[in-house]
């Protein structure tokens, strides 16, 4: 048995090891390891094109991951005043983000978003003074919302786990001593959430930056890391994809590293 | 009173609206989008024509093969999760040392969280002409052909999909009262019958919401049978891209995807049946 699960882990990493070995592949094919060389991540690095869609990655990463960090605790805390019968529909709400295949999300926001700006685009056309109008169209806006719809419902789920298990004699010794909704709330609600919601945040970011099936859909004319690389692997394998790869790896493991610490911070003693 | 009830209202309304608002705009009403769509007709310039007919769900044949292979692959996939997984989730929850504990369940989380297109990648590079096919041709077995097979989608399958599994058969395996096993093997029964009686019974809801996890997520997966199987396995996902992308027959991709979605539903009701059922079991069993 332990040689079996022993067995699994070298299958789950080995392929990971290799793309990162080939990263410092002096030659130039795949095939052969032909001497240690870091060309490869130069090459990469003065790629426009490249930098230009991890500029937008980290971009949409961030604004999403944010805006669900926010949006998403904000629900937690409101999930944690209401009936039984209006969380049991926010619940199947935000489970269905989650559940949703994202190649559905993806091509039910890219139908959703082209109809309603052929409603949009032509009425702002009608109201606006000069002959130039705003023009709404897919691009970062709309990676944005659909990325921050699975984002923001795992925050909900990560920072309602959190509230469950927060101390409730902390906060009613608080009010006891009247302290304000407000001091309670700052002073001893937030310090306990805190861990959960940059978890949360991390974790958004995280998915933000991997995914590739929403943002393909919804990407219109700009271009996220993910989608670049995809469409290089369908060119053909370089070492530079495995550059890449090695980059994208290192700073996922980092962040995902970060949150479960996060996660382990200040758990409520039981 | 009166007025600390209505702020409280107030403020509970304030905390749900951009959440709610982001649901019915970004989930609902894409959703309800998609729902009319796949009752209309194809515009002659592609696109969407309103009409309403059950056409486009009468031509769901035209699209078997990608129908077939999926609902092939991911429940065979799910499987062969399940059976690499299983183990590997006992170990970590009842046999592994302490202190590995956590080192390693960290491990089984980290490539859940690490992009699938990388970790797919990966295996277009070990399993493509100049990989594991030019050592074996190393070796003098020549003309090996492992990528573009279903067995290369299946592998990747696997691999992708493998921590999502582990992590809840963990859980519930986790939790499970180890007093239970003392007992079965102190009354005499043995190792097997303890593991078929009491181990794999308690474990079923975890080993039945990861197999549901991994076949929705399955059903609509793209990224792999396109790396892996090179356009010669079709997914539904694949599908569903050349619709929407390629040849812009929206009304017909939209009938794939609320078939797609039907589809998922029944998977987690059954999935949800099952695990009460054997839950239900559990429960007169033990007392």
């Amino acid at each position: 048995m332990r040689a079996f699960v022993i067995a699994v882990f070298a299958f789950l990493y080995l392929p990971i090891v290799l793309v990162v070995l080939f990263s410092f592949n002096a030659g130039h094919h795949a095939s052969e390891f032909t001497g240690f060389s870091v060309q490869w991540y130069g090459k990469a690095l003065s790629n426009p094109f490249l930098v230009e869609a991890l500029k937008n990655s980290l971009f949409i990463a961030t604004t999403s991951a944010l805006l669900a960090a926010v949006f998403g605790t904000a629900a937690a805390l409101g999930l944690a005043r209401v009936g039984a019968r209006t969380r049991a529909v926010f619940d199947g709400l935000l489970g269905a983000a989650i559940v949703v295949p994202g190649v559905v999300i993806g091509i039910s926001t890219l139908v959703a978003l082209v109809q309603l700006f052929a409603v949009v685009n032509p009425f702002l056309a009608s109201i606006w003074p000069n002959d130039q109008p705003p023009r709404l169209s897919l691009g970062y806006g709309s990676i944005i919302a659909a990325h921050g719809l699975f984002s923001m419902a795992l925050v909900t789920m990560i920072v309602g786990t959190r509230l469950g298990s927060l101390d409730r004699n902390l906060v009613e010794a608080s009010s006891d001593l009247y302290a304000t909704p407000l001091t309670t709330f700052r002073s001893i609600v937030l310090p306990q959430i805190m861990p959960a919601v940059v978890a949360g945040f991390l974790l958004a970011f995280t998915f933000s930056f991997d995914d590739f099936i929403i943002a393909f859909f919804v990407a219109g004319a700009q271009t996220t890391l993910p989608i670049y690389v995809f469409a290089s692997i369908r060119r053909g394998v370089t070492p530079e994809i495995n550059a890449i790869a090695t980059i994208v790896l290192v700073a996922s493991v980092l962040l995902v590293v970060l949150a479960q610490w996060q996660l382990r911070q200040r758990k409520p003693s039981n | 009173m009166h007025g600390n009830r209505f702020r409280h209202n107030i403020l509970t309304a304030l905390l749900l609206a951009p959440a709610t608002a982001w649901l019915v705009v970004f989930l609902v009403l894409p959703f309800v989008a998609i729902a009319v769509f796949s009752v209309g007709e194809r515009a002659p310039e592609g696109g969407y024509q309103a009409a309403f007919t059950l056409a486009q769900y009468a031509n769901l044949p035209a699209r078997a093969t990608a129908f077939w292979n999926t609902m092939v692959l991911a429940p065979v996939g799910a499987l062969a999760c399940l059976l690499v997984a299983y183990p590997v989730a006992y170990y970590l929850a009842l046999k592994a040392p302490p202190r590995w504990r956590l080192i390693l369940l960290a491990l089984v989380v980290i490539p859940f969280w690490t992009s699938l297109l990388m970790r797919t990648y990966a295996w277009m590079y070990i399993l493509g002409g100049r990989g594991i096919p030019a050592l074996l041709a190393f070796v003098g077995i020549e003309d090996v052909r492992l990528i573009n097979t279903p067995g290369a989608v299946l592998l990747g399958i696997v691999y992708g999909y493998l921590p999502l599994m582990i992590l809840p058969i963990y859980v519930s395996l986790e939790r499970l009262d180890r007093r239970l096993l003392e007992a079965s093997a102190d009354l005499g029964a043995k190792p097997l019958s303890t593991f078929l009686g009491v181990t794999l019974k308690l474990s079923l809801p975890g080993v039945m919401t990861g197999f549901s996890l991994v076949m929705i997520l399955l059903l609509g997966e793209y990224l792999i049978p396109t790396l892996l199987g090179g356009g010669k396995v079709f997914f539904i996902g694949n599908a569903l891209v050349d619709l929407f992308l390629q040849s812009r027959n929206w009304p017909f991709g939209s009938a794939i995807a609320i078939t797609l979605v039907l589809v998922s539903v029944v998977v987690l009701v059954v999935a949800n049946r099952i695990s009460n059922r054997v839950a239900g079991a559990r429960r007169v069993d033990l007392i």
